[in-house]
């Protein structure tokens, strides 16, 4: 079966910069699937979309959609994507309806059908009282629910979200989750880039992680999780009563069964003492039968344990063990 | 590296016409929004189009006139002039000015360059469009010069070519206007207006015959780069056949060339602008 997205030692270097945005990242989408493309700011996340709905040229490899090119036929690539863009770019001469109706008419969308699925699709995406309202008028979330709607009204056969939650409330949110869902469900194939790892997890089928235009892992969120050294953690609260963070990893590291070991933050604490220290421990066998022993090293050091509580490893977990604490 | 062509070695005969098809009813849509957009902003579009010309008419042809300053037959003269300047002036500004918006901060233009058709197809329309008006700016001097001269002595024989000169003339216009708008940064807009307008309202002839200039003879080589001067030239050699003009060949090849020279740096400046 033809991969819906193919990507092949793609290279993007933009003019007058010294270094490549996308620097040979391969990968492939499978049809009807949910992928989701993670990385830092700047990993080059919107620059991937942007190669493979024709807005950005590459500078080397391969990218197709659906298996044309988009490089040497991007005309026909873009009859089958569509993009919901990390910036507003709605047109603001026309009213949110018209947004709609115009854009089904670029791609081709007869005249009666357009009104027609502008019309079910403001209600879907619960902005019929705003089907009259001028861009300049529809708060960002509105605006975002509507680049949704518009690049749904021509049926795309892959749609590329670029952070379709970033600056929406929790219902918002939601709701433009169950939209993914329910679109997964139609055989819509779908690559969303995010920074929320919650949403990668729960979205996706499978993700791949970028840093620097380089595809570090792809897998599915579970495997990948797996995979981490330590798959289940423990969360441990003290005080660290003259330790240094890092003179405490060390105790910590030194117990049976603890493969690494991460201050996670400081709890400021109620009484005026030394604030809290979180240490986040990332162990290789069942998390339960380590909160023993860790307990009794802490207390040897007369260390007062606040909280000792299991956790599992997260998707975030991950993606800062690959891509590090370092802000971009 | 031209993504512009469909690429017809490649695909099959029909596959190239299934995408030529879709690439003109999508080229036919984008036009239609312009239109739809001008239709409901008439008002301003015809403030923006007619109360310069007129008042440049008003000033030169009738007060100036009436006062004595000037010689009876200029405000016939300038009539053309003024026409030809509408139809040059008002495409380049209504090609290059929503150009200059439509690529700056918001990108509201990238739902037409996403659209299924070759992005050199969208410069193209934009230019074409931004003609149109130019045109219809144009041909609303007709009235209003009558009007206000209460009369005009014309060839009429000569209507034809100045109508071919109207069309090229806009086509010039809407050319320019696609290179100087793809060109400029958004935060350069208001020097283009002083620097690039001014000179050409100026040295394009329309408001004096280019062919009489022989006493001041660098500024006659001057006045031959601005496609305008062939406007000018073409509509009043074509309706005032008496008054001293250039050659109507010239004017027209003129105005051809300066399309195919303009057309094809617009394009090249658009695509620069319109991808990454
Ligand atoms: N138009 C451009 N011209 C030059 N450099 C650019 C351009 N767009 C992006 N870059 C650079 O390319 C790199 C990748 O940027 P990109 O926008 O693809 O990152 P991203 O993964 O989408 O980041 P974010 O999460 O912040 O949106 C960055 O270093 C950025 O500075
Ligand atoms: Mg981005």
């Amino acid at each position: 079966m033809t991969p819906a997205v193919e990507v092949l030692d793609l290279v993007k270097r933009y003019p007058k910069s010294s270094s490549n945005a996308v620097d040979n990242l391969s990968f492939e989408v499978h049809p009807g699937e949910v992928f989701g493309l993670l990385g830092p700011n700047g990993a080059g996340k919107t620059t991937t979309v942007g190669i493979l709905t024709t807005r950005v040229t590459l500078t080397a490899g391969t990218a197709r959609i659906g298996g044309v090119s988009v490089g040497s036929d991007p005309v026909a690539a873009r009859r089958k994507v569509a993009v919901v863009p990390q910036q507003v770019n709605l047109d603001r001469s026309l009213n949110a309806r018209q947004n709609l109706i115009f854009h089904a008419a670029y791609h081709g969308v007869p005249r009666t059908e357009r009104r027609r699925l502008a019309d079910e699709l403001l209600d879907r995406m619960g902005l019929t009282d705003k089907a009259k309202a001028r861009i300049d008028d529809l708060s960002g979330g509105q605006a975002q629910r509507l680049m949704i709607a518009r690049a749904l009204i021509h049926r795309p056969e892959v749609l590329f979200l670029d952070e379709p939650s970033t600056g929406l409330d929790p219902q918002a949110r939601l709701f433009v989750h169950d939209r993914v869902s329910g679109l997964r469900s139609e055989g819509v194939t779908v690559v969303l880039t995010t920074h929320d790892m919650d949403e990668a997890e729960k979205l996706s089928d499978r993700v791949g992680i970028v840093d620097h235009g380089r595809m570090l892992t792809l897998d599915t969120p579970e495997k990948l999780i797996k995979s981490l050294p330590g798959s289940g953690t423990i969360d441990a609260t003290v005080h660290p009563n003259g330790f240094t963070p890092d003179g405490l990893t060390d105790v910590l590291a030194a117990v049976q069964g603890v493969e690494q070991v991460e201050p996670v933050g400081t709890v400021p604490s109620q009484t005026g003492e030394d604030p809290g220290l979180r240490m986040r421990l990332y162990v290789a066998d069942e998390p339960a039968a380590l909160l023993g022993p860790v307990a009794a090293a802490l207390h040897e050091r007369q260390v007062t344990v606040n909280d000792l509580s299991l956790g599992s490893a997260t998707l975030e977990d991950v993606f800062i063990d690959l891509t590090g604490r370092e802000l971009r | 590296m031209s993504r512009t062509a469909t690429n017809g070695s490649a695909a099959s005969g029909s596959a190239v016409r299934g995408t030529t098809a879709s690439s003109v009813r999508a080229f036919v849509a984008v036009l239609g929004r312009d239109v739809f957009v001008t239709g409901r902003e008439l008002p301003s579009f015809l403030a923006q189009v007619l109360v310069q010309p007129v008042a440049l008419l008003f000033i030169f042809g009738k007060v100036l006139g009436q006062l004595g300053y000037t010689q009876p037959g200029y405000a016939q003269i300038l009539f053309p002039g003024m026409i030809a300047l509408n139809a040059f002036l008002v495409a380049l500004q209504n090609t290059s000015f929503p150009l200059v918006l439509d690529f700056s901060y918001s990108r509201e233009i990238e739902d037409r360059l996403l659209a299924p058709l070759p992005i050199s197809w969208v410069a193209v329309e934009k230019m074409l469009f931004g003609a149109l008006r130019g045109l219809v700016a144009a041909l609303l001097m007709f009235p209003i010069g009558l009007v206000m001269l209460g009369e005009i002595h014309w060839n009429l024989s000569g209507l034809p070519f100045a109508a071919l000169c109207m069309v090229l003339g806009s086509l010039a216009g809407g050319t320019v206007g696609l290179t100087v708008g793809a060109a400029v940064p958004p935060r350069r807009i208001n020097i283009m207006f002083a620097v690039i307008l001014a000179p050409l309202i100026f040295t394009g002839a329309s408001q004096f015959p280019w062919a009489q200039l022989d006493g001041l003879r660098w500024f006659q080589i001057l006045c031959a780069f601005n496609p305008l001067t062939y406007v000018s030239e073409g509509m009043r050699g074509a309706l005032l056949p008496w008054v001293p003009h250039m050659a109507p060949w010239v004017c027209v090849l003129a105005l051809i060339g300066a399309c195919g020279l303009f057309g094809a740096l617009g394009i090249r400046f658009f695509l620069r602008r319109a991808l990454d």
